[in-house]
């Protein structure tokens, strides 16, 4: 036990080698499969935790808007429900599901997914109604995942983010529309906002047979990145941006 | 003890949750063709000058790196930029390209080269460079013989294309169609090839018979068409290369578009025997004929799936043709459209995903692309005449031939080839001789 918490201490960590920002990702050889126990361990430990906290919200805190929001558009299916079960017992650890939930937070955020054409219209709706909702809910602000990525970035610095990668992005033309579009990314950012380190979080896929339309496009993605830096980060809580992922998401413009 | 390591675990773990990785989701991009700057590739010291025949070509890097662009250009998916726009010069850009200079221009992608003529070899060596990541894509070499000097050019644009999309390129191709000359009611109709820009067309028949219909072998470079001996329908093997050509067979009544198997072993058509058009195959080695569909319609248009299973083809046995996708020995025949319209000339894509039809409504012609369960259809360009859409061997274009509207007299009247993109956005006029009529796209020549 001792050398586990000894290993886990993040000063005893050793400092990642810095790679020099490169397009050959190809070169690096990485198995199929990942075998992290930590990681899992970690992931079941957050879900419970997550589930505690809320199912504190819901009976305690949660207002009534939120519950509103949590109802499906329409009436899900069967097949449907089966569908999201599945998902989640899958993709513990895929960040997407985490996110989903971090979505839920303001009613600005949900319709900014929904409606992106209308940000900057709501942005100034979405101070103060994120304001209200982060109050309303202290405790889950100050403890959760949720809660820690509203406060690394707000939604005005998440969109301004956003709106300078969104120009700096060239979709590669040509991408299959049956596969897969999404390229997750993951930096480590300098305090001024230039890119320190990027990794490509599904490399492995890089190298499969059929799959050379993701290397172009993670390529891709890249070039957006450093483009576009410094990125347009906030000026203060570097120790909460500091560590970026960044989901370039080509399925929608390509399949419409 | 024991407890207070418990107790800095959880801290640990509280901690390393409260941080979690911040996410965002970039869902937006531009859509602009990529920036490329393509330098004029440099001629090495020594080098002699190209000839082809009597002409001498001058500056043959420049004119490579021209066709490169042209190439690009006619894709759609990229920009290629100005040269006047170009700050360092080609042969130290080919060494060592000054990134900062190629980024100041905004380019993202960047193209530099030599070339070597001695007597009778040519030596062609590229290399594809990331501008913004300041590095090296891709560097190749070609050496053959002078004449083909051309072919490099196109073979260079498909190995950046390649390395730009992940997907196989389609310049390195050629075309054949119908060449047509003369008046609307007096077409003179032979069989014509060219390169996919519409450079090098050769003839390949007189024009003494009526020629229709000619395909390419997705394997090799055979065509097979279709002409008139004596008014009686035959089907013609040409084999480019050497360019000898032998009859497969005649065959009665209306005999309509011979096409290759996917492995070029069998060719498939529809011919009217005792007044009915069913489909038929022959085996190209034993010549055995096998009628694959019986109904008392008119079935016709045949293409395979790529890999050989299923057999698309247009039929009337609904009232109205319609198209139909069956397995290729004839059973589980399945209309896939139900649109209003005509529907005809079904091609399977090279790649599986898509089929590509004629639509006729409302006395317009639509060229379009669907799912091969139906699903997904798509009209990618509209126009008074036009049909017979054939795919690029990457399965992103389609070439195919549009009429234009005349008077009586047939005055006004023209036969164009063009292309577009599975996008529907780059549509291309391709610029032949002549008019030009059912073109069909070979495989890359060089794989």
């Amino acid at each position: 036990m001792i050398v586990i918490t000894a290993i886990t201490f993040p000063f005893m960590k050793r400092a990642p080698i810095d790679l020099p920002p490169i397009i050959s990702v190809d070169l690096i050889q990485i198995a199929d499969k990942t075998n992290i126990p930590f990681a899992a361990k970690a992931a079941k430990t957050l879900e419970k935790i997550k589930k505690k906290m809320e199912e504190r919200v819901v009976s305690e805190q949660a207002p009534p808007a939120e519950m509103k929001k949590e109802k499906p558009d329409r009436i899900p299916l069967p097949e449907d429900l089966n569908k999201e079960k599945k998902q989640i017992v899958k993709k513990k650890q895929n960040p997407k599901e985490i996110k989903e939930q971090i979505r839920q937070v303001s009613e600005f955020e949900k319709k900014e997914l929904f409606d992106p054409n209308q940000i900057a219209a709501l942005i100034d709706k979405s101070k103060e109604e994120t304001a209200e909702t982060l109050k309303k809910n202290k405790k889950l602000t100050q403890s959760s995942v949720k809660t820690s990525f509203a406060n690394a970035l707000t939604l005005n610095q998440e969109d301004a983010l956003k709106a300078q990668i969104f120009g700096c992005w060239s979709l590669p033309l040509g991408l299959p529309y049956k596969d897969n579009l999404l390229v997750r990314i993951k930096l480590r950012l300098k305090p001024d906002g230039t890119v320190l380190r990027s990794e490509i979080l599904d490399h492995a896929r890089m190298n499969k047979p059929g799959q050379g339309f993701y290397k172009v496009l993670a390529e891709s993605a890249l070039r957006a990145i450093r483009i576009c830096q410094p990125l347009r980060v906030p000026p203060t809580g570097y120790e909460k941006w500091k560590d970026l992922q960044l989901n370039f998401d080509a399925n929608e413009m390509v399949k419409g | 003890m024991k407890k207070l390591i418990l107790v800095i675990f959880y801290v640990f773990i509280f901690n390393s949750s409260a941080i979690a990785l911040v996410e965002v989701d970039i869902t937006r991009g531009n859509l602009n063709p990529l920036p490329i700057a393509v330098s004029p590739l440099y001629i090495e010291s020594g080098s002699k000058d190209l000839k082809e025949g009597d002409k001498v070509i001058k500056n043959v890097g420049a004119r490579i790196s021209e066709i490169v662009e042209v190439n690009f250009r006619r894709s759609g998916l990229f920009n290629p930029l100005k040269k006047d726009s170009f700050v360092q010069k080609p042969d130290i850009a080919h060494v060592k390209p000054r990134f900062e200079d190629w980024r100041l221009i905004k380019a993202q992608a960047l193209v530099t080269g030599k070339v070597t003529v001695s007597d009778d070899k040519l030596r062609v060596e590229f290399r594809l460079w990331d501008v913004v990541a300041a590095k090296e894509m891709i560097a190749l070499a070609f050496s053959t013989t002078p004449g083909n000097w051309r072919r490099v050019a196109h073979i260079i644009s498909d190995k950046i294309y390649q390395r730009l999309t992940g997907e196989e390129g389609y310049f390195d191709t050629r075309i054949i169609y119908v060449s047509e000359t003369g008046k609307k009611t007096q077409r003179y109709k032979k069989l014509a090839i060219m390169d996919q820009d519409g450079a090098n067309v050769k003839y390949l028949t007189l024009g003494n018979e009526l020629v229709l219909t000619p395909r390419f072998s997705p394997k090799n470079q055979l065509v097979t068409y279709l002409s008139y001996f004596r008014n009686l329908p035959r089907v013609y093997l040409l084999d480019i290369e050497t360019g000898v050509q032998e009859v497969v067979g005649d065959f009665p009544g209306m005999t309509f578009a011979p096409r290759f198997s996917p492995d070029g072993k069998k060719i498939i058509m529809s011919f009217a025997k005792d007044g009915n058009s069913d489909i038929y195959t022959m085996d190209m080695s034993t010549r055995v004929v096998e009628k694959i569909t019986d109904h008392t319609s008119i079935d016709t248009s045949p293409s395979y799936s790529p890999d050989g299973k299923y057999i698309c083809f247009n039929s009337d046995r609904s009232g109205l043709q319609q198209i139909y996708v069956m397995r290729s020995d004839g059973s589980n025949v399945k209309r896939i459209t139900f649109g209003k319209g005509l529907y005809g000339t079904p091609v399977w894509s090279p790649r599986g995903d898509l089929i590509a039809f004629t639509k006729v409504h409302k006395s317009r012609f639509y060229i379009g692309v669907m799912r091969p369960d139906g699903s997904g259809e798509r009209l990618l360009t509209e126009n008074f005449y036009q049909e017979a859409p054939s795919w690029s061997p990457n399965g992103r274009v389609l070439i195919f031939y549009r009429e234009t509207k005349s008077d009586s007299e047939g005055k006004g009247f023209s036969a164009k080839l063009w292309s577009i993109d599975l996008t529907g956005y780059n549509e291309r006029l391709i610029e032949t001789e002549t008019d030009g009529s059912d073109p069909s796209w070979s495989s890359l020549l060089s794989k």
